[in-house]
């Protein structure tokens, strides 16, 4: 730092010898290209990780895409088969998950926002949803595992169910809370001065001013757990057969793709790769919607 | 409201009492929506809190066999000998810390660099897709993110990479013993590797948002006085965002302890701790994933895995709270 403003400073002193500054300036010019010419590889380095993800799914999932994937259940090795069962056990479980903790994660943020602010359980809870929205993704399986499984008797759907709703609560309570808090005073002091009480307020305008960002924020949600593989494994555990029955063992995609990956037939690699493809296509194309969502609301 | 009938409105019969004098009547209608709504958003709350809570309970309910039964020496015991029922926690630990750490060194100035490109240098036309395509490398399922690097990634290091770096370092102490053993592809190093890719971008986006929070006048005062680029980068934007940063940084980190799939795939799973970096090993998460199949309710070795799993979350809990009390002054993450 003090090299850099001595070096600054240096340039249009009268005393100082010219060679030595431009020798110094030319230094700082050449670092200066230096770092840059880094920071671009660096970004362009980022760019062909990302290419080179989406490309090898492409390449690797697009032959083996046909329209029997979509149409036949999981088979055993060399008797061809499909995603079918994996593919209705990844919406159903992110659906029913997603409208469970949507609708908890929403009160939360309203809490945050609307009720508790700067409080000390208000920061608390703030505090807890933000560990549980990073908190590795295993553990939530774990405890799922030991709260609705190992009592029970057996995996089930409604379990796998019950271990996404957990990991949507905390990306839902944190986009509600932002979005509510971006809302002006003047909007609730309007409706609060025509003599709605408050809980009007927050439902029928502040719901409605922030409905883009909550949407985002469901949107975000349902991409990171339709594509979670490690709070399924102990809780839905995945099923090579036929169900839709909540108090089954349930197939879904992330589970399928990693059996079938590490498999030592062809035809099962071939297949995880279609799943990877459409799951990871899925998740990105619901990430475009949700960015586009936020956009159009700004 | 007005085009409205008057009684019409949204809020139906309330309307009346914006006329002064004929509210008193109805304001002191008792109205149970107000209390309900509230008690309800609080319960939510402290739903979460509660979340957490048996969270941890039950993770250390269900270890505490294994804590009973090998004591503090579960944390150091590098023995994990399921057909003895002998536990020990060391090997995944150290898995655990040794590929977050090397995937940190290998991302941050990675990430650093995205971050600069995307505030200072990038083009306007570029910085939003650009930007979007950081962010969208950071929606990508770990799992695929496991595929990619086994199928992609592991052939590579085995045939170019792991060869070549046995042979740089080749007759250097220690570096020698880092970077030994049969290239097999998989292993600490790889994992790393993996992580790395899958951090970045979370690295990237928060450094990006938190230099955005520095005050132009600052960066303008500074390339007035002639400074170059970098001179604002290092002397102005760095300093002047440094703890965030470093939040930023311990976010990341914390993804990297945690990380199940993605691991899984590539790191081989041995329960041996070698010197070299390209031998296999594990983490707390891969060994939990990989090993929980084969223990059944009820037994020791699933409450060696949950005693794991216990160990992670403290950890990553740990350094989620510094994340958190470091990045809150600047920026919500």
């Amino acid at each position: 730092m003090n090299t850099t403003l001595s070096a600054v400073g240096g340039v249009p002193g009268p005393a100082k010898d010219i060679r030595v500054s431009r020798a110094l300036g030319k230094r700082r010019h050449r670092i200066n290209t230096m770092v840059k010419a880094l920071c671009v590889l660096a970004t362009a380095l980022g760019m062909v990780l990302l290419g080179s993800i989406l490309l090898t799914l492409i390449w690797r999932g697009a032959s083996g895409l046909s329209l029997s994937v979509f149409t036949t259940v999981t088979k055993p090795p060399g008797s061809g088969g499909g995603l079918l069962n994996a593919i209705v056990g990844t919406l159903i479980q992110t659906v029913i998950g997603t409208a469970v903790g949507t609708p908890i994660g929403l009160m939360v943020g309203t809490y945050l926002a609307e009720y508790g602010h700067n409080s000390a359980l208000a920061n608390a809870v703030r505090f807890v949803s933000d560990v549980l929205l990073s908190a590795p993704s295993i553990l939530i399986g774990l405890f799922v595992y030991q709260l609705a499984v190992e009592p029970f008797g057996g995996f089930s759907g409604a379990a796998g169910c019950m271990a996404l709703a957990i990991l949507v609560i905390p990306i839902v309570v944190r986009t509600t809370e932002d979005m509510l808090r971006l809302i002006t005073p003047s909007l609730r002091e309007a409706a609060i001065g025509l003599g709605a009480p408050k809980w009007k307020v927050i439902v029928l305008i502040c719901y409605r001013a922030a409905m883009d960002g909550i949407v985002t924020g469901v949107l975000l949600a349902v991409a990171r757990i339709a594509g979670e593989t490690a709070p399924l494994l102990f809780t839905s555990l995945g099923n090579l057969n036929w169900s839709v029955s909540l108090d089954q063992p349930m197939a879904s995609l992330p589970v399928t793709i990693y059996q079938y990956a590490g498999s030592a037939f062809d035809d099962w690699v071939q297949l995880a790769w279609v799943g990877a493809l459409l799951i990871t296509f899925g998740v990105l194309a619901i990430n475009i919607v949700a960015r586009l969502v936020l956009r159009r609301g700004k | 409201m007005p085009g409205r009938g008057d009684h019409e409105g949204i809020f139906g019969p309330v309307q009346q009492a914006v006329v002064p004098g004929v509210t008193s009547g109805s304001a002191a209608k008792f109205r149970p929506g107000d209390p309900i709504f509230a008690a309800l958003a609080r319960a939510s709350g402290v739903f979460v809190l509660l979340l957490l809570g048996s969270l941890i309970m039950s993770l250390f309910i269900g270890g505490i066999p294994a804590f009973r039964k090998f004591g503090l020496g579960f944390l150091v015991s590098t023995t994990w000998n399921p057909v003895k029922e002998v536990f020990g926690a060391g090997v995944s630990i150290y898995g655990t810390v040794m590929t977050a750490v090397l995937s940190m060194i290998l991302a941050v100035p990675l990430a650093f660099g995205i971050a600069f490109y995307l505030t200072e240098l990038a083009p306007a036309w570029l910085k939003r897709p650009v930007g979007t395509a950081v962010e969208l490398l950071a929606a990508v399922p770990s799992i695929i993110y496991g595929m990619w690097g086994f199928f992609v990634i592991v052939p590579l290091m085995s045939q170019y990479v792991e060869p070549t770096l046995i042979d740089l370092f080749d007759g250097i102490p220690i570096l020698e013993d880092m970077f030994a053993g049969p290239p097999f592809g998989t292993g600490i190093f790889t994992a790393a590797l993996i992580l790395t890719v899958m951090v970045v971008p979370f690295i990237a986006a928060t450094m990006r948002d938190v230099f955005e929070t520095v005050p132009p006048v600052f960066k303008e005062s500074a390339y007035g006085l002639g400074c170059t680029t970098w001179e604002v980068m290092r002397s102005i934007v760095t300093p002047y965002t440094r703890v965030s940063v470093i939040g930023g940084i311990m976010l990341g980190f914390g993804r990297a302890l945690g990380e199940t799939m993605a691991v899984t795939f590539v790191i081989g799973n041995s329960s041996h701790i070698s010197a070299s970096l390209f031998s296999a090993g594990n983490t707390i998460a891969s060994i939990v994933a990989l090993e929980f199949p084969e223990s059944p309710s009820g037994s020791l070795k699933l409450s060696a895995l949950l005693a794991l799993g216990f160990i992670l979350f403290v950890i990553s809990f740990i350094v989620l709270a510094i994340s958190r009390t470091l990045l809150r002054p600047k920026l919500k993450v």
